[in-house]
């Protein structure tokens, strides 16, 4: 069983001949907050939805909390929970009705009391009889965040979490999200385009353009490594050049 | 997630409108036709009205079933709620029976109304089937969850495009349901078709029971055995379906 929490090798995946991932690889340890970055079409989803399961690569290896995730999924899915800023819940259903629902789903003791404490947390507590369709989308998205939080999942997948909310809101998501990464020890996969966000939060990136990996490492590495001072510079280089020359001169 | 489809069905208006203001306006022009030939023509043993009118309330039935388990799904198409499921620990029998017994509670509630109501406006005879209408009943159930799933693996593999489908595959098997009408109107190459569909057997073992007042064991056994061998096909190629979905990527595309 893989030491990692999260450990892909060589994962490729075609959709109607197009490459959409070829040939990456990376792995996520236990309490890491690992952000998987690149411009739009770069292929940060399709990898995320091959790590939960939903995609079937074309090749490659998958090992998510040292199981498949094609073939053991319903063994990972208790421990794991999801949010995207592109996902949504029932809209015709109450914000207090629908987290209860995925409460009873995910098996959740107390039920009750962990959605009030979450809504609590999330500053949507008195939204609970407000049907989901009516909040805003800073609302829905703080929502979705209390949702993947009700298991306690030891993997948490967060596709641009932060998508939607005010700096103030924003700010005091990522603080939450770092304060259940020490007292849980929660590993995280984490996508955004806010690289200050990423900066703050990822303790190692991965870029990707065009479905390959550019580079990965810690995110001070690779400002250095490609003489970039912030990760914005290097994000904008990467979008507009599509490549990367590290400080040798060398293709990344 | 059974409460949660009767929580969002009931609190929805235009849904609870569904439920109610379709089967009604089917039943009224149905009604009203059959009286008209039953008066033009009147039948010897004045069971023309009472089978029209099971029949209207007998495909009601069957439709409302099959709709149940299509509009499961698509409803959490609509509301991008499906990769959250799909992520849950929630197992797909899980999902798929608590979608069938949505379509029996739905159907138990349109059968009950449009049988009140042909009751109350025609003079239909509620107990005119007596217990018998629980075994017709269940075939009926059992063919419209086995379309209801063949349905959402259409759906699944064509994606939003072939939405219209969960409207429109039932309307494939009605005109061969010998639904209005006996089985021997058909030609001979069509008898066989509609055989093929529990339906038929179904409508023809009510006429049976309205006409002769048999109940017909061969009739309900043999709708029993097609549903049973549809329900497996159906599954199979509702789980290909998604298998292939997840292969494929159409299963994400359609979820966000």
């Amino acid at each position: 069983m893989s030491a990692f929490k999260v450990d892909a090798r060589g994962l490729h995946k075609e959709f109607d001949g197009k490459h959409a991932l070829e040939d990456v690889s990376f792995s996520v340890g236990e309490g890491e907050i690992f952000g998987l970055l690149g411009p739009n079409g770069a292929g940060k989803t399709t990898a995320l939805h091959i790590l939960l399961g939903i995609l079937r690569p074309t090749r490659g290896e998958v090992s998510v909390l040292g199981r498949c995730p094609q073939r053991e999924r319903y063994r990972i899915y208790p421990r794991i929970n999801y949010t995207s800023a592109y996902v949504q819940l029932p809209f015709n259903l109450s914000v207090g009705r629908n987290l209860r629902i995925f409460a009873e789903l995910y098996g959740v003791a107390d039920a009750g009391r962990k959605v009030s404490g979450l809504m609590e947390l999330l500053d949507i507590g008195h939204l609970a009889s407000v049907r989901t369709g009516a909040l805003s989308s800073g609302e829905q998205t703080r929502l979705n965040l209390c949702k993947s939080l009700l298991n306690d999942p030891e993997l948490l997948f967060l596709d641009e979490p932060t998508a939607s909310l005010d700096p103030d809101m924003a700010d005091r998501v990522r603080a939450l999200l770092q304060r259940v990464r020490e007292e849980r020890r929660v590993s995280m996969i984490y996508t955004s385009h806010n690289m200050a966000e990423v900066e703050r939060l990822c303790d190692r990136v991965l870029f990707l353009h065009r479905g390959r990996k550019i580079a990965e490492g810690t995110p001070g590495e690779l400002r250095r490594r490609f003489s970039q001072d912030s990760l914005e510079k290097l994000f904008l280089k990467l979008s507009r050049e599509g490549e990367l020359r590290d400080v040798k001169g060398e293709n990344a | 997630m059974l409460s949660r489809y009767v929580v969002m069905h009931f609190r929805s208006a235009a849904r609870v409108m569904e439920l109610f203001f379709w089967p009604l306006m089917e039943l009224l022009v149905w009604g009203f036709f059959s009286v008209y030939l039953q008066q033009r023509m009147p039948d010897s043993t004045g069971r023309l009205l009472p089978a029209l009118l099971l029949g209207l309330v007998f495909w009601d039935i069957l439709y409302r079933s099959q709709q149940s388990v299509s509009l499961a799904f698509m409803e959490e198409l609509w509301t991008r709620n499906i990769v959250n499921l799909l992520i849950s620990p929630l197992r797909t029998w899980e999902w798929v029976t608590s979608a069938y017994l949505y379509g029996l509670i739905k159907t138990g509630i349109v059968g009950v109304f449009l049988m009140g109501f042909a009751a109350l406006f025609y003079a239909l005879d509620p107990s005119i089937l007596g217990f018998y209408l629980v075994p017709f009943f269940l075939n009926l159930m059992l063919m419209g969850w086995a379309l209801g799933l063949f349905t959402t693996g259409l759906i699944i593999h064509w994606g939003h495009s072939a939405e219209a489908l969960v409207w429109g595959v039932p309307f494939l098997v009605q005109p061969f349901s010998a639904i209005f009408y006996p089985l021997s109107v058909y030609p001979d190459w069509l008898k066989r078709i509609a055989l093929l569909l529990p339906s038929t057997w179904v409508m023809e073992g009510m006429r049976e029971l309205l006409l002769n007042s048999v109940f017909s064991w061969r009739h309900f056994g043999a709708a029993l055995a097609i549903n049973l061998v549809y329900l497996a096909l159906a599954a199979a190629f509702s789980g290909w379906m998604l298998e292939q979905g997840r292969r494929s990527g159409q299963l994400v595309r359609m979820s966000v």
